[in-house]
């Protein structure tokens, strides 16, 4: 819809291409990547009795422009014994994982960056280029340090993969579609239609699948946490042990593209939580629009849900990242193997088996 | 398998008691002081940057001898007779010009040793902690209250003074030696 809305001002497909696939980096990425920043120094430190950033701007809501601000101005320091090449498309090749990942989500009805039927299979398939990126700066760094953290790294976000994998594919088996805009549009109406509540259908089957709805979503919050290196899932950039891990070489506007990457990254997984569990966009208690019949208010109303469940799980991430301390590698691998898998295959089937009822 | 479970029901419920304790405290108010703009509540005998009320300070000298570090240094004129220079306020009587009385606070150890021994109580701690320098130099403080051009005339008074007092007692010695000088001759 806003595809046609820029082609029928501009009148060319390609300008209306370029502002379409610009929008959400520019409307959304940035201005979320600088509040989430703010907001984890401020959750943090209010949960550790202090006060945080205070004194740029109040409560120094600006902090984090001035800081990207000082990260623009830095020297952009190479070593002599990286490998250049490697070493310069490494932040490159993480952003745009998490970048094309952004295409898929539906922020509205009005607004998905590309209606494809593969939505959440892409979003999967393209997060595979973060782990790439993510070895790419381990090994170019020439550090010992960055390539422990990029060996953990790939290693804990392909294990971790196979249950959040799992999960999506019991919803898909429920839902059966791929598409994330239809899967959103499913669960309209009021809470009790979203998934973790059963799905839209009515009868025995709804509530025979509320507790394996549960179960699966605690499983792909888990995962997805591990998928994008948070505490307590954070080993491949444990500071007390790995400096910083991958970017421990990188200074500059190359550090601020993984810094980006991941706060982005954390918006991309809540927001595959919401789609898949919490009804994507859609409101929990009716739209505003339809009370006063005006049809433009509701996608607005819509993208204000889709952003506040998104934030609202993001702040769940930065809550449990100042609450559990940091897992040992075997302790992250046993997580994953021996509790997570087994526990979504299960699940897988016995969800399937009430699907069939 | 009930190992298992367990392990599972331990892991759930020590992060929801976790997650409970860190969402309190996200309510607690900050211990945090927003130090330039709120200052701390400091206890009542801390010690800080001394002072020196030179109105009372007799130049006994007994707070230099006191320092452990050597930070004090005085040097005193005596007064030449005719000059009053008024009395401290526990009623001693001053009889010295102080023409140096400088601490240098880069030295001071903040132990509070000089304060005890004053006679007058004319140098003691007060709550000023915040007078740092970027040259140490600057650190060197001056109390005494006289000019540059005063402290000179004191000096240059009571040498004067003395010479005057050695010119008359050699004309003195002079004038009792001649007679001697003559019963001799």
């Amino acid at each position: 819809m806003i595809y046609n809305f820029f082609y029928s001002i501009t009148g060319s497909l390609l300008i209306a291409d370029i502002i379409q696939s610009l929008l959400p980096l520019f409307i959304f990425i940035l201005p979320f990547a600088l509040f989430a920043v703010w907001l984890e120094r401020k959750v943090s430190a209010h949960m550790q009795d202090r006060l945080g950033p205070m004194r740029v701007g109040s409560h120094g809501w600006l902090q984090t422009i001035a800081d990207i601000m000082k990260l623009v101005q830095k020297e952009d320091i190479v070593a002599t014994e990286n490998d250049k090449p490697l070493f310069n498309i490494a932040p490159v090749l993480v952003f745009v994982g998490t970048y094309a990942a952004f295409a898929a989500i539906p922020f509205s009805s009005a607004y998905i960056g590309s209606n494809i039927d593969l939505g959440i299979f892409f979003i999967i398939a393209v997060s595979g280029f973060v782990v790439a990126g993510i070895l790419m700066a381990g090994w170019s760094s020439n550090n010992k340090y960055s390539l422990l953290g990029a060996m953990r790294s790939a290693a804990q976000i392909i294990s971790y993969e196979i249950p959040t994998i799992l999960v999506i594919i019991t919803i898909i088996m429920i839902t059966g579609t791929l598409n994330l805009n239809t899967l959103s549009e499913m669960q309209t109406g009021h809470f009790w239609n979203w998934m973790i509540l059963g799905g839209p259908q009515l009868g025995i089957v709804k509530f025979l699948l509320i507790p394996f709805m549960i179960i699966g979503f605690v499983i792909i919050y888990i995962s997805t946490l591990a998928e994008v290196n948070r505490t307590p899932f954070d080993i491949p950039e444990a500071e007390s042990e790995l400096v910083s891990g991958y970017h421990t070489e990188y200074t500059g506007m190359k550090f601020a593209m993984f810094f980006l990457a991941e706060y982005a990254n954390m918006f991309a997984v809540s927001a595959i939580v919401t789609v898949l569990f919490f009804g994507g966009y859609q409101s929990p208690i009716g739209y505003l629009g339809n009370l006063l019949h005006l049809k433009w208010l509701i996608p607005i109303e819509q993208l204000f849900w889709f952003t506040t469940k998104g934030i609202f799980f993001v702040f769940v991430q930065m809550w449990l990242r100042w609450t559990l301390p940091r897992l040992r590698v075997d302790q992250l691998m046993a997580a994953c193997w021996k509790y997570l898998i087994p526990i979504a295959f299960v699940n897988l089937i016995i969800i399937g088996l009430i699907t069939l009822l | 398998m009930r190992e298992y479970l367990n392990n599972i029901w331990t892991a759930l419920v020590t992060i929801m008691i976790g997650m409970k304790v860190t969402f309190k405290h996200l309510f607690v108010p900050a211990v945090t002081i927003q130090y330039p703009d709120v200052k701390p509540q400091l206890p009542e005998r801390e010690r800080n940057r001394l002072y020196v009320n030179m109105d009372d300070c007799i130049g006994c000298d007994q707070c230099a001898r006191a320092c452990p570090v050597d930070c004090i240094s005085i040097e005193t004129v005596k007064a030449i007779p005719g000059e009053d220079l008024g009395k401290t306020s526990n009623d001693k009587r001053k009889a010295l010009w102080v023409t140096k009385f400088d601490i240098d606070f880069a030295k001071c150890c903040y132990c509070q040793l000089c304060v005890f021994p004053c006679p007058t109580e004319c140098i003691y701690m007060t709550d000023v902690y915040e007078f740092s320098e970027f040259e140490r130099e600057n650190l060197l403080y001056d109390f005494v209250t006289l000019t540059p051009e005063e402290r000179e005339e004191k000096k240059k008074n009571y040498a004067q003074f003395e010479a005057q007092k050695a010119a008359e007692k050699a004309a003195k010695a002079a004038a009792s030696n001649k007679p001697a000088e003559n019963k001799g001759q």
